[in-house]
């Protein structure tokens, strides 16, 4: 009897308690930018595609859902012929993320993706290059690769000496 | 036996191996760079240090170099000794000071040498702040990448390049630490075994530059065991494709064969399979030029048709595989079956098989031990390349041997060669002209064949009394053929090396003569080696077809896999294809036949497809298919086979998988039968599963097809073999016929054989796959041959016309593939300087070149090593008819 009464009076006391229920989509949640949601490629500060199809986001992925081909353009600078992410496969781990070695590949605090034709979540290049660096503004991995390509001699990187001159004697 | 304790636990090991090798071949995991498992040990890199404990009781040790230190029985050494490891992290650490920060866009990355070892000893963080040394590059040709900053200076380029390989125009330059390893200047690498800088490389200073164009990570290709197609050793290839696209080759060890190394034919050569000129839908010729496109069903039908009625004749080929060819054989009757080779070709292939059944052919390995070596009639280096390198490690073995009182071993390599010097063993070579190994020959000589032949026959009568004499032989090469004679006649392991690039029974005969009567002198291991033309020219010559020349009559004429145009003069492949004659032409790529079909099947190419090809040696070796044919291709031997169902044969309308055709093929030439112990059938299973063709990093399953469907299609089915296109199945070592790729736990790179082999350098576990066809039957070796040429009589105004043989150009397939083009000379007439001289030619004229009363306008080269009375043009280019060589012709000077 004294149960039956208790849990009525809970249940008038929660009427008064505020509401956690968010009204989404009216009213938009808070994600942090470390959130794992939509994958998108980025663009070096210089503009650049940071994408230098290097496949290891391809190889760490657990279920297999990112395909690419490498390809180069006429001055050795590598980059990605195409690149394809499976979206209804990709189980948002992050793992891409932490492989990327140029901080090309990055995951943003988006998850409202869905489609009514599992088809259109097979995103090309196209759809996942945005314009800027995203999260890391300053990184380049081109001006820390030793490899030449148009705009960068050898020994022009970071941290790099000029060239070698083979034919000094000097000990 | 020796026994040697590794961390305190005792080991069986070789006691004439330094203690590198037998670590790894225990299995342990020791870093290294500059040892090769081929090119030996010389201390350079300082990484596989271990420490060495003078007794039981001895704590300290010291720390020696694993590669230096020979084998002592009861040697206690330890590689987990904390001292070790440090010394080993701080020597990958230094290395790593001016490593650039490449990985991710190195082609190496991913099968890195250095990468792995750097994982190996732990190293991680670069702590040296100091600027990194840079180096241009150099341009190196169409087949090898140069980037420079990468190197490591373990020197085993350069030693490869140089010492192993004999190549001239590569070196290390500069001083102290800044080494360079290249050329002197910018240009194309002369060596035919450049590629291997690939895979001798730790690291990504040289690189495939044709992979590099469609490049794709080691963990992303979906590999097969294969064979070579682009001569007649053999050479095992794991071929891998992604995409579709067959995007490079590397090497399948094989202890008796390629061992660690190809040509660069056969690396470079398989980019005919991506070629525009591949053949995808079947099609209908229905006037001159025209053609219409057929589905597979309607063209197997209209063959089946043509078969059901039944004047039909075959030709085969000496690049398709046992199997296509006995498909054509089955499907048009062994009366009916035609060699797609000329006819002396395949007199001298029948030759070849003969002397195979009468003594075993030596294997590559067994080439390398041999102490004197005579090449008659054979330029090696440009028809059969691997067997090149291997003769050209011949010569050091007379010197090696005189090592034994110094007691140096073999594998300290740069002491070896110290104390050798500049010596070298007995080796001889009697070509047309000059050959790719001369320079390490005690003598050569430049003859035409006839005369070559006169000179193996006497140096079998010098050998032998009950050989036949030559007569009229010139005191000069009288005394030759006694030098010979005295060199193979006190040597352990005398070797001969001949082959049909010359085209001459005699030739062979000879070779023969010389091997036999070494062996009547008791020389149990004195060899003889013919190099064949093409991967499978001595499978189809046990097909036993009859010859070319008989073909005709027919109404109907099937074409597997061959350019007539190649084999035959053109007015006579133009007879043969007159009037009302049907042609159905087979073959992967578009070539003159193709054109002139009345029905063109498109076959898989050979990476797509599985099948049988016998070597030089007679042995059978089973390729299998990296991928499956795309779209309407398929197998010659299914198109047959669909045919024949077609025509109501009962034979063959059941084959489902290879393993049927090849039931049939064994009940049919029961000689044949051991072609299906070459490789397990295709329901082997290990531990209830197929063997992977992919590795178990593949990426993209989910997402390589999405584009077209988002719901990914099951891996295809192959009936034909217990491989998978899956990364899925079992992970343990399969038989090595069956061994797609080379991947060990942390052993990455091409370097991870050693975890796949018996003994470091021996046998893979499972022992050398293939099988022997022509085993030498227990009767006696057989009699001289006696059919001794008589001299060459130069003809007034003619010259004897010979064949030069490009290692670039020569081969059909591999002319295809944009690299190797490239590199194909173009047409020419070879003239010695007197010669052209006392024609008033000179070099780079037009000379018009009379054959058969037809003239051919070539450009003049000069070559001083051709003998005279003889002239040379580049044999097998498709800017040049097909000639039947040597013959004798007329030159004159050309117009225009």
């Amino acid at each position: 009897m004294f149960g039956i009464v208790r849990t009525i009076w809970d249940v008038f006391r929660h009427g008064f308690q505020p509401r956690v229920t968010r009204q989404y989509p009216e009213q938009p949640a808070y994600l942090p930018p470390r959130w794992r949601g939509r994958i998108i490629l980025s663009r070096d500060p210089d503009g650049g595609e940071r994408c230098v199809a290097c496949y290891l986001c391809a190889i760490v992925c657990p279920v297999d859902c990112i395909a690419l081909q490498a390809t180069e353009d006429a001055a050795g600078r590598r980059y990605p012929e195409f690149f394809r992410i499976n979206f209804s496969r990709c189980i948002f781990c992050g793992y891409c993320e932490d492989a990327c070695p140029t901080y090309a590949i990055q995951l943003t605090p988006d998850f409202e993706m869905s489609e009514f034709r599992r088809q259109n979540l097979v995103y090309e290049k196209e759809d996942l290059l945005i314009s800027g660096p995203g999260k890391y503004p300053g990184y380049n991995f081109w001006r820390v690769a030793g490899v030449k390509i148009g705009g960068k001699d050898k020994g022009e990187s970071e941290n790099e000496a000029p060239p070698a001159d083979l034919r000094q004697l000097l000990p | 036996m020796a026994t040697i304790y590794v961390d305190d636990r005792p080991c069986r090991v070789d006691p004439q191996q330094n203690l590198l090798h037998v670590c790894l071949s225990l299995g342990f995991n020791l870093p290294y760079f500059c040892w090769h498992p081929a090119l030996g040990s010389v201390g350079a890199c300082r990484q596989c240090a271990v420490k060495l404990f003078r007794d039981a009781h001895d704590r300290r040790g010291k720390l020696v170099m694993a590669c230096m230190t020979p084998v002592a029985d009861g040697a206690r050494i330890s590689l987990a000794d904390p001292d070790a490891l440090a010394f080993r992290a701080g020597i990958i650490e230094g290395m790593m000071h001016n490593h650039p920060h490449d990985c991710p866009v190195c082609d190496e990355g991913g099968e890195c040498h250095l990468q792995d070892m750097t994982v190996m000893t732990g190293h991680d963080y670069r702590r040296y702040s100091f600027p990194k040394r840079t180096f241009r590059n150099q341009y190196l040709g169409p087949l090898v990448n140069h980037e420079m900053n990468r190197c490591i200076q373990c020197y085993r380029c350069v030693r490869f390049y140089r010492e192993y390989a004999g190549g001239r125009d590569f070196n290390v330059f500069g001083i102290r630490n800044l080494v360079y390893f290249g050329r002197y200047q910018d240009g194309v690498l002369e060596n035919e075994f450049a590629g291997n800088l690939d895979e001798v490389c730790p690291t990504g200073v040289f690189t495939d530059a044709t992979h590099k164009r469609h490049y794709t990570r080691k963990w992303d290709l979906q590999f097969a065991p294969s064979i070579c197609i682009h001569c007649g050793v053999g050479c095992n290839l794991s071929p891998g494709e992604r995409y579709g696209l067959l995007r490079r080759i590397v090497n399948r060890y094989h202890q008796d064969l390629n061992s660690y190394f190809l040509c660069d034919r056969g690396r470079y050569g398989y980019e005919f399979v991506n070629s525009e000129s591949r053949l995808r839908q079947a099609r209908l010729g229905i006037a001159a030029g025209k053609w219409q496109s057929l589905a597979a069903q309607p063209a197997a039908a209209w063959l089946g048709k043509l078969l059901a009625a039944g004047d039909v004749i075959g030709i085969g080929s000496p690049r398709a595989s046992l199997e296509a060819n006995y498909a054509l054989r089955l499907a048009v009757g062994p009366r009916r079956f035609f060699a797609g080779v000329s006819d002396v070709e395949l007199r001298l292939l029948r030759l070849a098989a003969d002397l195979l059944r009468r003594q075993p052919a030596p294997t590559l390995r067994e080439m390398e031990s041999a102490d004197a070596v005579l090449v008659l009639g054979e330029d090696v280096t440009n028809t059969a390349p691997r067997m090149a390198l291997s003769l050209r490690q011949a010569v050091r073995q007379q010197p090696l041997a005189e090592l034994e009182p110094l007691k140096i071993p073999v594998w300290l390599d740069h002491a070896a060669r110290e104390a050798a010097q500049e010596r070298r063993g007995p080796f001889y070579i009697a070509t047309p002209a000059a050959t790719r190994l001369d320079d390490i020959a005690a003598e050569t000589w430049h003859a035409a064949p006839g005369e070559l032949a006169r000179l193996g026959f006497a140096v079998a009568r010098v050998l032998d009394e009950s050989a036949p004499a030559v007569a009229d032989l010139p005191p000069p090469v009288q005394a030759l053929a006694g030098r010979i004679a005295a060199a193979l006649s006190s040597a352990r392991r005398p070797l001969v090396v001949s082959g049909l690039a010359c085209r001459s029974a005699a030739l062979l005969e000879a070779s023969a003569n010389i091997a036999l009567a070494l062996r009547r002198s008791r020389q149990d291991h004195a060899r003889l080696a013919i190099a064949v033309p093409e991967a499978n020219s001595l499978g189809l010559a046990l097909l036993d077809p009859r010859p070319l020349s008989e073909a005709a009559g027919a109404e109907a004429l099937i074409v597997l896999e061959n350019d007539l145009y190649r084999r035959a003069s053109a007015s006579w492949v133009d007879e043969l294809l007159a009037g009302e004659r049907r042609l159905i032409a087979l073959d992967c790529l578009e070539h003159p036949t193709t054109r002139r079909a009345s029905l063109v099947l498109p076959a898989a190419a050979w990476s797509e497809d599985e099948g049988t090809f016998v070597n030089y040696e007679g042995r059978a070796q089973r390729y299998f298919a990296a991928c499956p044919p795309p779209g309407e291709i398929q197998s010659s031997w299914r198109w047959l086979r669909d045919a024949m169902r077609e025509a109501g044969r009962e034979a063959a309308a059941g084959w489902q998988s290879l393993d049927d055709l090849l039931a049939g093929l064994a009940r049919d030439l029961p000689a044949l039968a051991p072609v299906l112990n070459a490789a397990p059938p295709a329901d082997f299973r290990m531990a209830g599963a197929r063997i992977p063709r992919q590795p178990h990093r593949y990426s993209g399953r989910t997402a390589i097809l999405a584009n077209l469907d988002v719901s990914e299609p099951p891996p295809p089915p192959d009936p034909d073999s217990p491989l998978a296109y899956s990364m899925e199945g079992n992970p343990d070592q399969p038989p090595a016929a069956l061994l797609p790729f080379a991947w060990a736990p942390g052993w990455n790179s091409y370097q991870a054989w050693n975890k796949f082999q018996e003994e470091i350098y021996g046998p893979l576990r499972g022992g050398n796959p293939g099988v022997l066809l022509l085993a030498p039957e227990p009767r006696p070796a057989g009699d001289f041959f006696r059919n001794v040429p008589p001299p060459l009589a130069g003809r007034d105004g003619e010259w004897l016309l010979l064949p030069l043989y490009h290692i670039f150009g020569s081969e059909m397939l591999s002319r295809y593939a944009p690299a190797i083009r490239q590199l194909s000379p173009a047409p020419y007439l070879a003239l010695s300087a007197a010669d052209a001289g006392s024609l008033g030619l000179h070099a780079g004229e037009n000379v018009a070149l009379w054959l058969d009363g037809r003239a051919i306008t070539l450009s003049l080269k000069i070559r001083p090593d051709l003998p005279p009375g003889c002239a040379g043009v580049p044999a097998g280019l498709e800017a040049l008819p097909a000639l039947e060589l040597p013959a004798w012709s007329r030159i004159e000077r050309g117009h225009g």
